[in-house]
């Protein structure tokens, strides 16, 4: 006979309506922890796209995701005949808002080179860029279907292929279009301002730069020995993708990165005080029955198992509940939701452990109940 | 009061003193009590309110220690110059004390067959033999067709019979009763005070209630009547008092 049980079968419903108030709010708990995820994972993922190992960028910066980089374009090709480098690209990165459907889409257009290393890591849908202009790859967070036509600047790209989870860490949607139409697009003036500037007698500014360029090493090819030759040249700056990737987390994210981690800190504990207020709430609605039991005999560990079952009970299924509804609707959330195994399977420890600690004020309630109280009105 | 012959008190309490406080806020609860309850026995504790009844149910149900004073209770000294012999007063009570309720106290998520057995389970009795040993008791007290029913379903009158089966589960010798029919009207409070009389007899076990419900009071062998912390002689109150064992 498991009293716990028996009691929740008892008030079922109202047992129910609570579990489900606190897998809501566990519920939330869970998209925190996704979002903050999702932020880390977001960050990195462009970083991580090229599938490179070194970075170049302007000197005396953190480029080009933390900080504004510009190189000359023939860099590429120096970097390339560095030894131990297999392949080099160039790549630029830039948002903009574009029209589409009578709304503005906000873009982070890359620039690439579709022969070398920068493009997309792979194509869901359609395919890749074959022509040198106009053509574009889009992600599907955009919300663009293949055969789109979209406009960047003053020229019209259309949509040949679709990515996947391709956004930057402020989570607007990637697109790649070929090197020259980005340079043009961030490097052109607009036709007034170009007339100016003739007008003026200055020529046209240089249109070849680029934001970094990317390099892929040979299988045996030291990364930091790279950095060193790249670092030899005084106008550039070497970054390890490992570099770039604490770069991101660790810097461009980390006030976003803390505030939500601090959010959902406070989130726990608030869990944590209204599991404790509920389980101690029920403690004190069977004080008279608890007196009843003691008086009748039964031993203080069958009463705190009651009430420590209950508690468990409470957090699991408040806990089943509210990770069944993020994971079904985490793609819902305009920004990725990032669920690992491993995320649920810590934060199901941490409710376990709430729930023994919490249950603790209402066991202290339950043993401080007098037998003599069952006697009586 | 008069001591059967060839027979042990199930109760006996010698001067039992028990006071709350000290100083000026000393309160005397009980003063020198002493009182002898045989098998077969259903005694009535009667006395205004703070006379000191329920601070002597609680002391003879071992939840309240006793200034000074000694207890036997079925032939074991459990209490003895206010101090209580024995560690494991909670089995005391599963072994050898019922409780019967003013408001039965029956546990609400039990039906009534669960309500009697947890006893049992509590005191390691397996739960088939336990549900089996509590559908006899509610048979015995007439409220078989009811063992399913949930103490919510039950009228007082049956929820009183559930608790006294309850407090008979162990077959214990001895048997405190709380203002047992307070609840239940005239009719309904002499049929379970029958009942308590009858198990008095049929199982060997000494009752002492605590009743203000004068229409029980004929029901009773002995009334003890209690004033300011003090008993006065008892007095004989049942037409046909129960027999006493022989030995």
């Amino acid at each position: 006979m498991n009293l716990a049980y028996r009691d929740i079968r008892h008030k079922l419903g109202r047992f129910l309506l609570t579990c489900v108030g606190l897998g809501l709010l566990l519920g939330v708990v869970l998209a925190m922890i996704g979002i903050y995820r999702g932020l880390v994972v977001d960050a990195l993922t462009i970083a991580r796209a090229p599938g490179i190992d070194i970075w170049i960028v302007e000197a005396n910066t953190r480029g080009p995701f933390a900080e504004a980089s510009r190189v000359p374009g023939d860099t590429r090709e120096a970097v390339a005949r560095i030894a131990g480098v297999a392949a080099a690209g160039s790549i630029t990165y830039q948002t903009v808002e574009a029209p589409y459907r009578g709304e503005k889409l906000r873009l982070y257009v890359i620039g690439y080179e579709p022969t070398r290393p920068g493009g997309p890591p792979e194509i869901a849908a359609g395919r890749s860029i074959a022509r040198n202009h106009y053509e574009m790859i889009a992600d599907r967070s955009a919300g663009v279907s293949l055969g789109d036509r979209i406009q960047l600047g003053r020229n019209t790209f259309t949509v040949v292929g679709l990515t996947q989870h391709q956004v930057n860490s402020g989570g607007d949607p990637a697109v790649y279009i070929t090197l020259p139409d980005a340079q043009k697009l961030q490097f052109d003036l607009a036709p007034p301002a170009a007339r100016v500037q003739t007008a003026r007698g200055a020529g046209a500014a240089a249109r070849d730069t680029v934001n970094a360029v990317v390099a892929r090493l040979q299988p045996n090819a030291s990364a930091e020995a790279v950095a060193e030759t790249v670092r030899r040249w005084k106008h550039l700056s070497a970054i390890t993708q490992g570099e770039q990737e604490t770069i991101l987390s660790r810097s461009l994210v980390d006030r976003a990165r803390r505030q939500i981690g601090l959010f959902t800190s406070l989130l726990l504990i608030v869990s944590a005080v209204i599991i404790a207020l509920i389980i101690y709430t029920m403690t004190m609605d069977k004080l008279k029955q608890i007196a009843t039991l003691k008086l009748i005999g039964a031993p203080d560990r069958t009463i705190v198992g009651m009430i420590v079952q209950q508690a468990l009970a409470l957090g699991f299924i408040g806990f089943a509940l509210g990770a069944t509804l993020i994971v079904n609707i985490k793609d819902w959330f305009p920004r990725r939701v990032v669920l690992e195994p491993d995320n649920v399977l810590v934060l199901g420890l941490i409710v376990f452990a709430v729930c023994l600690a919490a249950s603790g004020l209402g066991v202290r309630a339950a043993l401080k109940v007098d037998p003599a109280t069952a006697l009586g009105g | 009061m008069a001591e059967p012959a060839n027979a042990s008190p199930l109760v006996r309490i010698d001067r039992v003193s028990k006071h709350f406080g000290e100083g000026e806020t000393r309160v005397d609860a009980l003063r020198e009590v002493s009182l002898d309850v045989y098998p077969r026995q259903v005694v009535a504790l009667l006395g205004p309110s703070g006379s000191g009844k329920t601070t002597l149910l609680n002391i003879v149900g071992c939840i309240l220690d006793a200034s000074s004073g000694t207890m036997d209770l079925d032939g074991e000294t459990v209490l003895r110059d206010g101090r209580w012999q024995r560690g494991d007063l909670r089995r005391l009570r599963l072994e050898k004390i019922g409780f019967i309720f003013q408001f039965h106290n029956l546990l609400p998520f039990l039906d009534a067959t669960d309500n009697v057995a947890v006893v049992l389970k509590l005191a390691g009795v397996d739960m088939s033999a336990a549900r089996k040993r509590a559908a006899e008791l509610l048979d015995y007290l007439e409220v078989g067709h009811r063992r399913t029913a949930m103490p919510a379903k039950l009228s007082g009158g049956e929820a009183q019979r559930v608790a006294i089966a309850r407090a008979l589960a162990n077959r214990p010798r001895i048997i405190l009763a709380d203002e047992p029919t307070a609840a239940l009207d005239s009719k309904r409070a002499r049929i379970v005070m029958d009942l308590l009389r009858k198990l008095a007899i049929e199982q060997e076990a000494a009752i002492i209630a605590v009743t203000h419900d004068e229409k029980i009071f004929d029901r009773f062998d002995h009334i003890f009547q209690l004033r300011d912390g003090r008993l006065d002689e008892p007095s004989a109150a049942a037409d046909d008092p129960a027999e006493v064992p022989s030995g």
